[in-house]
């Protein structure tokens, strides 16, 4: 029965061309829109490790005084002091735990003139915590962090940039003039968006880091952190001791029973540092990798916008669409009051309606997809830090029909059910 | 004509004529708000940053194996060091004027802070934020700037420090923007303020007429004319050159720097990025915003152009269902002009409509950008241009399938529909 609507739907679109076009048309360019927005917002808002995403947490304390508050809105200041880091990461309550400052560093070998990268300076559970996969060797130890050991793990673009791809652990790699020994090599690894970086001062896309050392061996090399703020007056020449706000600290915790006893341990934490007098508020924050994301809003708001304009213009598309299909199937009163004297029932022409409505959605999802796929392409030119990861996939390419095929579908259903309210005898009389 | 007959026959296709209304409803909500973006962000690329932005180049550049910076000694090798570059940029041919500088208007680096008239307090409300600059007594000169009220600095009293050293310098010069917020009689050259919270007066001895903070960002927009300049030449592994040439020569002397400053010393990081014309600094600055416009631009068209098919394919109908009619009213006397009138008047009739809930929708999505990207209230006449342009969007629809209408022959009225 479908082959046979389809047949009749072949038939009316030939009987009238230009209308069939500009259904298809406006379908497309409404689908081409919509899907390619949703393609860079689903780059941008997705979820950077989704194995893993559930366990990992973002912990935030408020050193604030309470009369300069960090944020007008009371938000929970987004790095933490060095002191209060490592007294987290000391008492070693999460099954994994990170305190991490992104930094710029100058790097250099014999062949080529020393250049700029970033740089993440971190923990020793960092690799384990966030799945970071190895090529060769491994990462350090937690002692080798205390002892100030000159070691460094570099990404696997760096690795092919120096070394040509080979194994280079036990190589030296020169770094703001200091040699450090590379002692491990990633695989290529670049969660987006970059969360454990953005609100560092790092990017919020892209390639990701060449190179992850100790913290303290950095330190001890005189780099600094990309972002620090005060919150409070006194001297700020060693950051270590200062008032200053410049790490992140993350941490896995299994399931909801550590989660909840890592949040009393924290709130015994704040308020053991309020007796103590360096805190004034024993607020504190624990979010899961998600929410975090969510609530640094990582999406620029151009994005969000333009989402918001593909999927209005698509809905205009669709309003057009119901309007011009039902124009043409009123035209055909005639044929229906036909088919219905011949015994077709009504369920009969409202599917035969959809299945031209159907078609009009296929032929313009496919359309559309071309139009996506450009999209796409001038969006990859352009210079945004995300742009070079912009791609359609499989799902995408699956949801562009299902999308076109649902739209032209709701488009179809008024103009179907006022052809099977078609009485048939007027129109044979008339005809 | 009486529209008694119009709203008759309209009531016949009511589906249609809800969703004529509706595109026409939701294109101009949409077509106006989406202008009204256009017009703001294009009003934010427009705006002068308050230097002479020809023949201006800015250099960023970092010395390999220099000094940490860390103790006085090291300042003031690295402070030799910026001045040898500075003099031999300036013995350049083709050069008018060299400062170092740590930053420009639109450069995505910028040093904040606040502005207060007491001592020690650190302002976050009341206070003045702005952005810092720090150059030599050429600074003036080589960003163009004008000058409207107090003197420029003398090389004497230009100093230097570390680039973590807190010291705050002597003296000022602030724009008109931040002067007037703090002196509001328009009276600072002469008066002291305290920088960020020191407890060491420093005193405005001019004022400019004009210079942009380096941020774009929406969290600088409360304070984009509020910029202070200070005569220090900032000492750390790496500097920062702003250069001015004679007109004409700027890429000249842009493709002479690298083995200008390799001369001077070969040991240092000078990339692709390096040297930049101011022209290229504002085109990275703002091309996010000009390419959310042309976006915007694009999709008003093929949204107005969508409308106006949709315009078409439905009236083309109704013009066809209605040829007996059409014949009838021939027949009996109507004039072609009559019939085109009569289907002028019922899309003006169905696109009044639909503008008028345009409206409403216009102004209730403005609401909605408002709350959620930090948009300014619309101006009522973007309402009322989107209301003209879609009626006016209509009636050149409506003008081909009325004037088919307007040729069918009276003799239709005899032969059956």
């Amino acid at each position: 029965m479908l082959g046979y609507y389809l047949d009749l739907a072949l038939r009316s679109f030939r009987r009238n061309k230009v209308l069939t076009a500009l259904m298809v048309l406006t379908l497309a360019l409404g689908i081409g829109a919509s899907m390619t927005t949703l393609t860079v917002l689903r780059l941008l808002s997705g979820d950077p490790l989704p194995h893993k995403s559930a366990q990992l947490f973002y912990v935030q304390l408020d050193p604030y005084p309470k009369d300069h508050p960090f944020s007008r809105s009371d938000k929970l200041p987004w790095m933490m002091s060095y002191v209060d880091a490592m007294n987290l990461l000391h008492a070693q309550r999460a099954e994994r735990q990170a305190a991490m400052a992104m930094t710029r560093v100058k790097l250099a070998s014999t062949q080529q003139r020393p250049f700029f990268d970033d740089g993440v300076m971190t923990t020793s559970d960092f690799f384990s915590m966030f799945e970071a996969p190895f090529q060769y060797g491994g990462g350090w130890s937690a002692a080798d962090g205390e002892s100030r050991a000159k070691v460094v793990v570099i990404a696997d673009f760096l690795n092919d940039q120096l070394f040509g791809g080979a194994n280079s652990v036990g190589r030296n790699l020169r770094i703001n003039d200091q040699d450090f020994r590379i002692i491990g090599v990633l695989r290529h690894w670049a969660p987006q968006p970059r969360f454990y970086s953005l609100y560092l001062g790092g990017p919020n896309y892209g390639k990701g880091e060449a190179v992850f050392l100790p913290l303290q061996s950095a330190r001890a090399a005189g780099m600094g952190p990309m972002s620090t703020m005060s919150y409070a007056g006194g001297d700020k020449e060693v950051l270590e001791s200062a008032p200053s706000i410049w790490l992140g600290l993350w941490v896995q915790l299994p399931d909801a029973a550590a989660m909840s006893a890592y949040r009393s341990f924290l709130a015994g934490y704040a308020r053991q540092q309020v007796a103590l007098g360096r805190f004034e508020r024993s607020r504190f924050g624990l979010s899961d990798l998600m929410q975090w994301l969510d609530s640094q809003q990582v999406v620029p708001g151009n994005v969000r916008m333009q989402t918001g304009l593909a999927f209005s213009f698509l809905l205009i598309c669709m309003v057009n669409t119901v309007g011009l299909l039902l124009a043409k199937c009123l035209r055909r009163a005639n044929e229906i009051g036909v088919r219905r004297a011949l015994g077709a029932s009504r369920a009969a022409i409202f599917a035969q309606f959809m299945a031209e409505a159907g078609l009009i959605g296929l032929v313009g999802g496919a359309l559309g997809l071309v139009f996506a796929l450009f999209g796409l392409w001038c969006i990859r030119q352009q210079p945004a830090e995300y742009a070079s990861l912009v791609h359609l996939d499989g799902q995408m390419f699956a949801c562009t029909f299902a999308m076109a095929l649902i739209a032209s579908l709701l488009a179809g259903m008024l103009p179907a059910w006022r052809a099977c309210a078609v009485t048939p005898a007027p129109q044979l009389k008339s005809a | 004509m009486t529209l008694h007959p119009m709203i008759a026959a309209l009531r016949k296709h009511k589906a249609g004529v809800v969703l004529i209304a509706l595109q026409i409803a939701l294109t101009l909500a949409i077509v106006c708000n989406a202008i009204f973006i256009i017009y703001a962000r294009i009003q934010n690329v427009q705006r002068p940053t308050g230097m002479d932005e020809n023949n201006l180049f800015l250099i960023t550049q970092q010395w390999v194996g220099a000094p940490s910076g860390d103790d006085p000694a090291s300042i003031q090798k690295l402070d030799a060091m910026l001045r040898e570059d500075v003099n031999a940029l300036r013995a350049m041919p083709d050069v008018e004027s060299v400062t170092p500088i740590n930053s420009m208007p639109l450069f995505p680096s910028s040093w904040n802070g606040s502005i207060a008239l007491k001592p020690g307090e650190e302002l976050r409300e009341g206070n003045a934020r702005t952005t810092y600059y720090f150059g030599d007594e050429s600074l003036m000169k080589t960003l163009g700037l004008h000058l409207i009220a107090g003197r420029n600095f003398s090389a004497a009293d230009v100093t230097n420090k570390g680039f973590r050293d807190p010291a705050e310098a002597n003296m000022v010069i602030v724009t008109k923007a931040l002067a007037d917020k703090l002196y509001p009689h328009g009276d600072a050259v002469g008066k002291a303020v305290y920088l960020d919270g020191s407890n060491k007066p420093s005193t405005i001895i001019g004022e400019v007429e004009r210079l942009q903070v380096p941020s774009v960002s929406s969290w600088a927009s409360s304070f984009v004319w509020n910029s202070t300049i200070e005569p220090v030449r900032l000492n750390s592994n790496f500097s920062r050159y702003a250069v001015r040439t004679k007109p004409g020569r700027l890429d000249a002397v842009m493709r002479q720097v690298p083995s200008t400053l390799y001369g001077v010393n070969p040991m240092r990081v000078l990339d692709d990025d390096s040297v930049k014309s101011f022209k290229d600094i504002r085109a990275e600055a703002y091309r996010a915003d000009i390419g959310m416009a042309a976006l915007m631009g694009v999709i008003c068209l093929i949204l107005l152009a969508v409308t106006a098919a949709g315009i078409v394919g439905l009236t083309s109908f109704w013009v066809g269902q209605r040829h007996r009619q059409i014949g009838v009213r021939r027949a009996l006397g109507a004039r072609k002009i009559d019939i085109l009138h009569y289907f002028q008047l019922e899309n003006l009739l169905i696109a009044g409509g639909g503008a008028l809930f345009g409206i409403a929708l216009a102004i209730g999505l403005n609401r909605v950008l408002m709350s959620k990207f930090e948009m300014e209230s619309m101006p009522v006449y973007y309402v009322l241009a989107g209301l003209a342009v879609v009626v006016l969007l209509g009636q050149i629809a409506v003008f081909v399938p009325a004037r088919r209408a307007s040729n069918v022959p009276p003799v239709a009225a005899t032969r059956s529909a």
